[in-house]
């Protein structure tokens, strides 16, 4: 083999090929015809002009919002409103913690998982109780080819699936364990107490 | 209305929820037509972005008709075919004033280091999604456009995110004539990037995933040269092989938070949230781009931190760029390559899925049955 010179290794196709094949080849080959150069566009406004400030969307719950932040943007989304142990939780991430801390998106994670037990539970005290096994929609692995999809196919994401189930179920039979061990304590305490 | 909702990792359903209201003066009610399933709701569905909250609705792609408007609004009025860019932006901010309409600082109370975000949970501002019969859209006079008489449906969708993003990734590579271009991730971004480096004068475009569906209609679709990267011992050196061992300019990664090819980055990521993202692909990127390459970065990844090679990329002398698309900004050219038939962005959609079956969708899409690359959602009252 050669020392490295300085030419390019030449391309599998000449440039006069890919343009008479590849539909639309080299339309956008002078950068002034691409929408995202130069990358910091210099406009005032969409409509030209220096636009007025956002008017302000009613804050109708306290918004958590980021220390990041000098104030409420002007508008936000209103899915979803913090509650129960989780939204406590979120509320102090958003409180104490800049996005720049670990502690602000592990606290977030952590609501995360604490709001889809209480919400699991909550639901099976009101009108629409979980259906856990409908809700992975898992019933398509017999529609859709659920073992020809996988199998003689090479894929690299097999040997990680069977962790998704341990992901969805984990957290009931940790509860579940934890939920029986407390029963049989305090079972235990009546009857030495 | 009927509307998809977030449960818990793994688990969504369609439940009755009520009908999005006007919030703010600027603000419109589209009804949604069609939704799609988008690769880094998939990032969502598996619990790894912080603040996804239980009863959200997800869906950053959609168009629809104009239900209701709110009093200030002037350039849309009910019954409007309109498309929506998946950025919430203001057009009025320091970032909007120089097009960078996906970094908008007015609409995102939760989070300063992203925008904000239709269906893309409470750190890209907590707005409800389009997979729904009815979605809330904030400052209607600047992000939605009519959709052109011409332009069809299933096309019109895709270019509210995936196309824009995969054209905007090519961008950001700042590929010159001759260039080879690798691709990590032949999903929908992957495709529309490979697809648009041609536009841009690539003189050669790769495409690397491990799922040979994918990789056919990398060939067919997009043109490109594939490598399925189970095939291989180290994929970093087949790359070498394949540029005479100078490398890519340019390398893309269109893959994101979930790359596959280390079990360990893999696992500590997407199953144990231990990091913002499994940086397999851009680690990936970063030691198959020859020195002084460019990367582009288009995957998604969480706000937490990645064990990214970062003193390869500075020994390299590489130049990374990287930004979630802002999407309108590129929907003029777009349009013209569309209506010119030198991108067919539907061509990649697998899977037409009722609202009703959404779980079932999300579990096709995410588990890669039945050859899936793009799923669409038909709400039940469009």
């Amino acid at each position: 083999m050669h020392p490295y010179t300085p030419q390019k290794p030449p391309l599998p196709r000449s440039t006069e090929e890919l343009r008479d094949t590849i539909p639309g080849w080299g339309v956008d080959l002078d950068p002034a015809d691409r929408p995202a150069v130069p990358r910091l566009q210099d406009r005032p406004g969409l409509d030209g002009g220096i636009p007025e400030p956002a008017e302000r969307q009613p804050e109708r719950w306290p918004r958590e919002r980021s220390i990041e932040h000098g104030m409420l943007t002007p508008v936000f989304g209103t899915s979803c409103p913090p509650k129960g142990l989780s939204g406590r939780i979120r509320r102090l991430a958003y409180a104490r913690y800049s996005e720049a801390r670990a502690a602000h998106w592990l606290l977030l994670l952590g609501a995360d998982r604490v709001d889809t037990l209480e919400s699991t539970l909550g639901s099976f005290l009101g009108r629409q109780p979980d259906n856990l096994l409908a809700e992975t929609g898992v019933r398509s692995e017999l529609s859709h080819g659920g073992f020809s999809s996988r199998v003689g196919r090479g894929r690299a994401d097999l040997v990680h699936q069977p962790l998704d189930a341990v992901i969805v179920l984990g957290p009931w039979v940790l509860a579940g364990y934890g939920a029986v061990t407390a029963v049989r304590r305090v079972a235990r305490l009546r009857r030495t107490g | 209305m009927r509307a998809m909702v977030y449960r818990g990792p793994y688990r969504v359903r369609v439940e009755e929820k009520e009908r999005p209201r006007i919030e703010h003066p600027n603000d419109a009610i589209v009804r949604v037509q069609l939704a799609a399933i988008c690769g880094s709701d998939l990032h969502l569905y598996h619990g790894m972005m912080p603040d996804t909250r239980v009863g959200h609705t997800f869906g950053h792609e959609f168009i629809g008709v104009v239900d209701e408007v709110g009093p200030a609004v002037q350039n849309l009025q009910v019954g409007d075919r309109v498309m929506v860019p998946f950025n919430v932006f203001c057009g009025r901010c320091w970032f909007c004033a120089r097009g960078l309409y996906s970094n908008c600082h007015n609409v995102n109370p939760n989070a300063t280091a992203v925008g904000g975000i239709y269906g893309y949970s409470h750190t890209c501002g907590g707005y409800d999604g389009g997979q729904a019969e009815y979605v809330r859209v904030p400052f209607a006079d600047v992000g939605p456009s009519k959709i052109p008489d011409w332009m069809e449906d299933e096309d019109a969708v895709l270019l509210t995110d995936a196309l824009a993003t995969g054209y905007f990734g090519a961008q950001l590579g700042d590929i010159a004539e001759g260039d080879s271009v690798v691709v990590f991730g032949a999903g929908p971004v992957g495709l529309f990037a490979a697809k648009s480096a041609w536009l841009m004068g690539a003189g050669r475009v790769i495409v690397i995933d491990h799922l040979e569906h994918r990789l056919e209609k990398a060939r067919t679709f997009a043109h490109a040269e594939t490598f399925n990267f189970t095939e291989y011992d180290d994929i970093v050196v087949q790359m070498k092989k394949t540029t005479d061992f100078l490398g890519a300019d340019v390398a893309i990664d269109a893959v994101g938070a979930e790359a596959d090819g280390n079990l360990v980055q893999h696992v500590t990521s997407a199953k144990l949230k231990l990091q913002g993202g499994s940086p397999v692909a851009l680690n990936w990127a970063i030691d198959s781009v020859r020195k002084g390459g460019t990367i582009s970065v288009m995957g998604a990844y969480g706000p937490m931190f990645s064990a990214v090679k970062f003193g390869d990329a500075m020994n390299k002398g590489l130049t990374l760029n990287a930004n979630q698309c802002p999407v309108k900004r590129q929907w003029p050219r777009l349009f013209e390559h569309v209506r010119n038939g030198y991108l067919k962005p539907s061509e990649i959609i697998t899977h037409r899925i009722p609202l009703e079956d959404i779980a079932e969708g999300y579990h096709i899409f995410s588990a890669k049955l039945d050859g899936c690359i793009k799923p669409i959602i038909v709400p039940s009252a469009a």
